[in-house]
């Protein structure tokens, strides 16, 4: 039993992947002074689009390639990176803190405390959420808090909907009632009997959370509406793309690689990180 | 002295006014096993759930009181009450497999709740938990203990469970269909351990059952229960020797083993259950009266 749960532990791919990726744009957005070739700021109308290092007229040094105002595009997706890193976990964390405290104690403890919150996330679910995005932004002002905030504030209800589900579910188990019969508490038996039940799943939808926030952060700087300084942004960049298309696809196209690389490595993520701390499914 | 468990009259209803519990009333004395028997909703999980405190929300218990050791259950702030049934009652439950916390391992789920609600020590816990798995006949007690639930078979299971159960020195078990979710097979070895614990122990245990062998196995003294009213009760033995209620001794003839262990089983007798019917009708038309 030991032996195959550790060759299937060897042998999950998609964890490698997905985690490789994530480790990699991390490491570069931490490190991004000390491992970008250039400047990202920096701009040279000697250099402007230049294409990426296997076409004809590639410069050593600009990997892949420039931007219309000669700016090194590989640098700005690296520094790029941090904005995205920095959303992701901060806006993540806070709408799982918040989502998912709700969810445990509406599910677990029922009644009128379920009733209150279920209500709040109906009415919360009825904004579309990109909508609600820009909207919280204009109101609370760009910068990088709003967009942090903006996040939380709309996607917390996703943590409490499934959470909530599930630790209703947990409440009905017999464990639970045995532990009401020894005479544990209730706070102690949510903490104690259903939490660690409900943790695979938190971790699932963390991670995929901080996904979405990468593509929300996208949006929002692709609609400039996220940060207020010309720190590169990877929507801001796909925004830039756009408009050189035909002279210069590779700013559009490196970005959105980026970008859908990292979303779908959260997701993967999650998911066989759930499967992993799943006593049951391990 | 007084009863260990000591039930009066006592009656539930459901939110829809429906009666559950019909004046229940029985007794189990310091050490003794009492049988709880009765077919399929006839009431003895709820009978269980309401001693035990753990009835479901929807059930409301309308008259009646439970005396645990002489204390009145239904005095008592509830606070007090989670203590004392805490500290003076254990469950074994059903199924071994939704008993168990599927995230925690063996060991923490037994010994916690030493610790936490006894306020025993760690070690003492663990020795006591060691003591307990060697007694439900388990020899490997370091690989159980850092066991999850999936990775032991039904009967592991249901053993951890009784060594949990008489872990903290329960003076009353209520045992609830502790064998009908397991193998033929290792079902006669879970009775047989519990029998042998509870003598050991000196336990008294409420042991509910549809199973007319178990109860002749296992008890002294016996309950049948239908639809949430307690149509008979006497000693074990006397029971099997002459049942005086219909109603048991349909039972007993639907249970091939104590007529023709070939014959197939067979339903309860159509007179048996409109006798039944018409009884529970007027114990209802009586108890409404008083009631509105
Ligand atoms: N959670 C609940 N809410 C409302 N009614 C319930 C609930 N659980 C059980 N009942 C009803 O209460 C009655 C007694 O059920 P109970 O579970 O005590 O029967 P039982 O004798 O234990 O049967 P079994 O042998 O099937 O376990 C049944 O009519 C059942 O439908
Ligand atoms: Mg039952």
């Amino acid at each position: 039993m030991d032996e195959a749960r550790i060759s299937r532990r060897g042998l999950s791919p998609r964890l490698w992947l997905a985690g490789g990726w994530l480790l990699l744009a991390l490491l570069a957005a931490i490190f991004a002074p000390l491992v970008a070739p250039q400047d990202p700021l920096a701009q040279d109308l000697m250099l402007e689009r230049l294409p990426p290092f296997w076409l004809d007229g590639a410069e050593p040094g600009y990997w892949l390639g420039t931007d219309s105002l000669g700016r090194d595009l590989l640098s700005r997706l690296i520094f790029g990176g941090r904005i995205a890193f920095i959303v992701a976990f901060a806006a993540a964390i806070a709408a799982c803190l918040v989502g998912s405290v709700l969810g445990l104690i509406a599910g677990y403890f029922g009644g009128w405390a379920d009733r209150i919150i279920s209500r709040i996330v109906d009415i919360w679910m009825a904004f579309p959420p990109v909508l609600f995005a820009i909207l919280l932004v204009a109101v609370l002002g760009t910068g990088l808090s709003s967009v942090i905030l903006a996040i939380a504030i709309i996607d917390w209800t996703r943590f409490c909907r499934v959470i909530r589900a599930e630790a209703m579910g947990q409440s009905r188990m017999d464990y639970v009632e045995n532990a009401r019969i020894a005479g544990y508490g209730r706070i102690g038996i949510m903490l104690r009997e259903v939490l660690p039940n409900v943790v695979p799943s938190i971790v699932a939808l963390l991670s995929l959370e901080m996904g979405i926030a990468v593509i929300v952060e996208a949006i929002l700087s692709f609609v400039n509406l996220s940060i207020a300084t010309d720190d590169p942004t990877w929507g801001g960049i796909i925004a830039e793309g756009r408009l050189s298309i035909h002279q210069a696809w590779w700013v559009l196209v490196f970005p959105l690689i980026t970008l859908i690389l990292t979303v779908l490595s959260f997701s993967q993520f999650g998911e066989a990180l759930k499967t992993r701390f799943d006593p049951v499914l391990r | 002295m007084s009863a260990c468990l000591d039930i009066a009259n006592l009656s539930a209803v459901l939110a829809n006014g429906q009666r559950v519990l019909r004046s229940v009333s029985l007794t189990v004395q310091p050490g003794e096993v009492r049988a709880l028997v009765g077919e399929s909703g006839a009431g003895k999980t709820m009978i269980g759930k309401a001693v035990l405190g753990v009835l479901p929300s929807s059930v409301r218990i309308v008259e009646g009181d439970m005396r645990l050791e002489g204390e009145d259950l239904g005095k008592l702030q509830p606070k007090a009450r989670r203590t004392l049934i805490g500290a003076r009652t254990a469950l074994i439950p059903q199924d071994p497999l939704t008993a168990l916390n599927p995230s925690r391992r063996i060991g923490p789920q037994m010994t916690d709740r030493l610790v936490r609600i006894l306020g025993w020590s760690g070690d003492k816990a663990d020795k006591r938990v060691r003591q307990l798995l060697d007694e439900v006949q388990i020899r490997d007690p370091d690989r159980v203990l850092k066991s999850y639930p999936h990775e032991l078979s039904g009967g592991m299971r249901q053993r951890v469970l009784i060594a949990a159960a008489f872990a903290a020195e329960p003076r009353l078990i209520v045992a609830d269909e502790p064998t009908t979710a397991l193998d033929v097979t290792v079902q006669k070895q879970i009775l047989r351990l519990i029998a042998a614990l509870q003598r050991e122990h000196g336990t008294a245990i409420l042991f509910v059952t549809h199973d007319l062998g178990v109860v002749a196995k296992i008890s002294q003294k016996v309950s049948v229960l239908y639809a949430g009213k307690v149509v008979e009760e006497a000693e074990t033995a006397d029971l099997f020797a002459a049942p005086r209620h219909p109603y048991t001794r349909a039972l007993m003839a639907a249970t091939p083993r104590y007529t023709d262990p070939f014959a197939s089983l067979k339903p309860v007798d159509e007179t048996v259950l409109a006798g039944l019917a018409a009884e529970i009708a007027a114990a209802d038309q009586a108890w409404r009266r008083p009631h509105g």
